[in-house]
């Protein structure tokens, strides 16, 4: 991979940059073929996108001057590497009243700092956290 | 008839209380209680103070007030770099770059990042409905309409959401959505829509809305390509009953860009209000609110529009405006917008008519997000603005501003076969993988089935196993392609691969993403490039031969085809001879009927369908019951109704005549009267009938005896006539003045009746 940002005239990546794009254990666009879904050679894990196409897809919502949209699929890319179970986990801690503490949220981002070095994600949950905190919300709901 | 002359209220009101439209509920404006489009009683003054690189103050809030709402936009939305210059722009003066063609839409969405949400609620506020549209149509973020359809039935019968789903994609529907009558049923309706969506065209993108967990996980197996109902709330209190917030919203956004699938939040006018935490803002700047949160929690898109607060937000003064306004708002802070029109917000289809008219001819990202291209007893989201049963009158509006909809007509026969062939593959993948045996009857009752009233399917019990089935055994997209290819359904297969690798990039997770012919179509690579006439979407000629070709319309062969099937039957009714030129008559007591060049030569019945010769049969009987005479001319210089009427008078010994038109029409006129200014005319054609052209040849006698008649009333209930016949009318009308020769004389006709009466 170059050096040099992607920009809107790389897009789309699947047809204008195909040799960047793979599924998530490496196969090329052009391995994922009806053979290779018969042959049983292609998986849910080869369709998944990878956290390097989200980067890569961040790099050209930034030159369409999408920034807010950039940062979110950064966000994506760290949350490629979570298991879905956590996904889950922490999306469910983040609505209002599951998080009894402040610490609770603070923990669970720590977590994903230390287990899948998702600084974005953390620094959104601490985010969280503080807001919150400040506005009543670890209140019990049910 | 009563005659109640001592009511105490005029009639009229009894008939405007029987319209559907008073079936509306409307409300009186009450900023204090949460009643206002535009002006709420608590509504802040824009305003934004950065102190030090933080936000300071928004909108007349310190920061160390603001809720979790302003919180998050303060952090996530707006950018500090053009904050300053946009915010002292006046609102105003924005308002009027919104709608000056010569101000780039990017310089706009630049501002709009440094605009607060009171900010943005002023500017668009300054716009008349109008200006909202058109400033729409400039803003919006792809340059090529789309639109988005509801598919679902009353039963989540998983046969009937296949051919359905295939029916949608046929109309050119570029995303579809389902959901479920009962929750369990959701991974069975995934896979009778997923499989559906891929007969006849790749690229239609699916989403099964459901619970928010469960939804991600359907994605995940690869059924579904996109979700939108992220819902976001405009308060604080709103928000927290919606059983979320800003972050757990903006972790979700994010966790389905990490599985590779589209997503976009909603919101709309009025949800607040209906929830009862309205804070007394108006509807606009809750609304402004959540969609600064949705570009700040990077969202691609968002649907809105009223959405599920249409009917309220309509029930309001300026409500209709003001849900114009929040798509405008969404466009202009550069989010994809599907714009709303589902939700029905009104039983009137003049004001749903109206409602949709500016996305319709000015195009939307998606159109209507949720059109409900299922009858609505099948629509499990409730009747949209259009339904199955209105689908065509969608169609004729496209047809009729030559505006591209997104859809495209289909075809009786086309269709049957599109539905059968998703039934069959459905079919094949529920038995192939275990999961139900569907039978012929079942299979033939769907596809040809209009709603779920009329087939024989699957019971309700039935779907709950097929989807507990797919769910617990884990079933994946993988396996639906290997099934499709294995049951001989190759195409559907390569069709539902392609749409699974569209993940894999990732290219349809940016703005206002669809696919089209295979490629995906996104802001990106299809910006709206709107600078004035001749720039922007614009329909091309391929194109528009589509919108045009709608069922049913009518040409001048088609109309000389239905002439000569009636021809026969005259042949065996009447004989016409011509006798010569015809002379000015010496019998005061005749009436002479002038019949027009095509009478019973080209054209052979009136609009109401009546034979020629049964029509004239009429007129001779009603002459000669007023004591008259009938002599018969056909007259060659003109097919005018009058000139036709006053040639025969002028040659009628009585002075006076009749004229008709092989159509039907038909005068009495006077030798002495101007051409236009008759005694009787029978004008509406298709509702005159035979004892109306008897009574007609009755008076015509009286007044040859110089006798003052009873005009003769042809009834009409109001019928939109000319929508009716006026294209037939000016096809066999253009037949009869082509036969019209200048200066060429009436001629005696003697006409015989061949059926053995007189």
């Amino acid at each position: 991979m170059t050096d040099k940002p992607l920009g809107t005239k790389d897009y789309p990546l699947a047809e204008k940059c195909p040799e960047r794009v793979s599924g998530h254990r490496g196969k090329p666009l052009d391995a994922l073929t009806i053979d290779a879904v018969l042959s049983g050679e292609l998986e849910m894990e080869d369709l998944r996108i990878t956290p390097e196409a989200l980067m890569q897809q961040a790099e050209i919502s930034r030159a369409a001057g999408r920034a807010a949209l950039g940062r979110n699929f950064e966000r994506a890319a760290e949350m490629t590497r979570v298991p879905q179970a956590e996904v889950m986990e922490v999306y469910e801690l983040l609505r209002p009243g599951r998080a009894a503490s402040k610490e609770a949220l603070l923990q669970a981002a720590q977590g994903l700092r230390d287990a899948y070095g998702a600084e974005e994600l953390a620094g959104l949950v601490e985010e969280a956290a503080e807001v919150y905190e400040k506005r009543g919300l670890f209140r019990t709901r049910y | 008839m009563s005659n109640s002359y001592d009511a105490n209220r005029w009639k009229r009101f009894d008939d405007w209380d029987a319209r559907p439209l008073r079936l509306d509920q409307f409300a009186v404006e009450d900023p204090e209680n949460g009643f206002s489009a535009f002006a709420g009683a608590a509504d802040p003054k824009p305003g934004l103070t950065v102190e030090a690189g933080r936000v300071a103050s928004m909108d007349g809030i310190p920061a160390a007030e603001f809720d979790m709402i302003d919180a998050f936009i303060a952090a996530h939305h707006l950018d500090r770099a053009v904050a300053e210059e946009a915010m002292a722009i006046p609102s105003e003066q924005l308002a009027r770059m919104l709608v000056d063609m010569n101000v780039p839409r990017e310089e706009l969405v630049r501002l709009a990042r440094g605009l607060t949400p009171a900010k943005l609620a002023e500017a668009v506020a300054q716009l008349n409905a109008m200006e909202i549209a058109f400033a729409y149509s400039k803003m919006r973020a792809r340059k090529t309409p789309g639109n988005q359809a509801h598919v679902t039935n009353a039963k989540d019968d998983p046969l009937q959401l296949a051919a359905d789903a295939a029916i949608a994609v046929a109309l050119g529907f570029d995303e579809i959505e389902t959901t479920m009558r009962v929750a369990r049923n959701s991974w069975s309706n995934a896979l009778a829509c997923c499989v559906g969506s891929v007969v006849g065209r790749a690229g239609t993108l699916f989403q099964c809305s459901s619970e928010e967990a469960e939804e991600l996980e359907i994605g995940m197996a690869g059924f579904t390509s996109y979700a939108e109902t992220v819902s976001v709330y405009g308060t604080e209190s709103a928000f927290v009953d919606g059983d979320d917030t800003p972050w757990s919203k903006a972790w979700l956004a994010a966790a389905y860009a990490s599985r590779g699938i589209k997503m976009r939040c909603t919101s709309g006018a009025a949800s607040e209000l209906l929830m009862g935490y309205h804070e007394a803002k108006s509807l606009l700047y809750l609304e402004a609110r959540c969609l600064c949160l949705q570009r700040g929690m990077g969202s691609q898109g968002t649907q809105n529009g009223g959405i599920d607060g249409a009917p309220l937000a309509s029930s309001i003064p300026g409500g209709v405006r003001e849900i114009w306004a929040e798509n405008l708002l969404a466009v202009w802070l550069d989010l994809e917008c599907a714009s709303g029109n589902d939700a029905r917000h009104s039983e009137s289809e003049m004001r749903v008519a109206a409602k949709v008219l500016p996305f319709l001819i000015g195009g939307s990202d998606l159109i209507c997000s949720g059109f409900g291209s299922i009858l609505k007893y099948d629509n499990s989201f409730n009747p949209s603005s259009f339904n199955g049963e209105e689908l065509e009158e969608f169609l004729v509006l496209q047809r009729d501003f030559e505006a591209d909809g997104g859809l495209t007509p289909i075809e009786d026969a086309g269709a049957l076969d599109l539905r059968r062939r998703a039934v069959d593959a459905l079919s094949h993948v529920l038995k192939d993988l275990g999961l139900a045996e569907p039978t012929e009857v079942m299979k033939r009752s769907v596809a040809v089935a209009s709603g779920s009233n009329d087939t024989e399917s699957f019971a309700p019990r039935d779907v709950a196993v097929i989807s507990d089935k797919i769910s617990s055994r884990g079933i994946t997209v993988i396996d639906v392609i290997r099934s499709l290819h294995n049951g001989g359904f190759r195409v559907e297969a390569e069709n539902l691969l392609f749409l699974v690798k569209l993940r894999v990039s990732g290219d349809y997770l940016q703005t206002s993403a669809i696919i089209r012919d295979g490629h995906v179509l996104s802001a990106v690579n299809d910006p709206n490039d709107y600078t004035g006439p001749g720039t922007g979407y614009r329909v091309s000629d391929a194109r528009r031969a589509e919108l045009a070709a709608i069922r049913n319309v009518l040409d001048r062969e088609e109309v000389l085809r239905r002439e000569a099937a009636s021809e026969a039957g005259e042949a065996r009714a009447v004989e016409y001879r011509t006798m010569g030129p015809a002379t000015r008559g010496e019998d005061a007591g005749e009436v002479v009927v002038g019949v027009s060049p095509g009478f019973g030569t080209k054209i052979f019945r009136t609009l109401a369908g009546h034979p020629l010769s049964a029509v004239l049969r009429a007129l001779r009987d009603g002459i000669e019951a007023g004591g008259g005479r009938m002599r018969v001319l056909r007259i060659r210089h003109t097919a005018d109704t009058s000139f036709l009427g006053l040639s025969a008078a002028r040659l009628s010994g009585s002075g006076i005549g009749i004229g008709i038109q092989s159509k039907g029409t038909a005068v009495i006129h006077h030798k002495d009267r101007l051409p236009h200014n008759n005694l009787e005319l029978f004008s509406n054609a298709p509702v005159t009938h035979l004892e109306h052209y008897r009574a007609l040849g009755a008076n015509a006698a009286e007044y040859a005896r110089g006798e003052l008649p009873a005009p003769v009333v042809v009834p009409t209930q109001g019928e939109a006539l000319g929508a009716r016949f006026h294209a037939r009318v000016a096809l066999t009308y253009a037949i009869e003045t082509k036969m019209c020769e200048n200066n060429a004389s009436p001629e005696e006709m003697e006409i015989t009746f061949l059926d053995g009466q007189r």
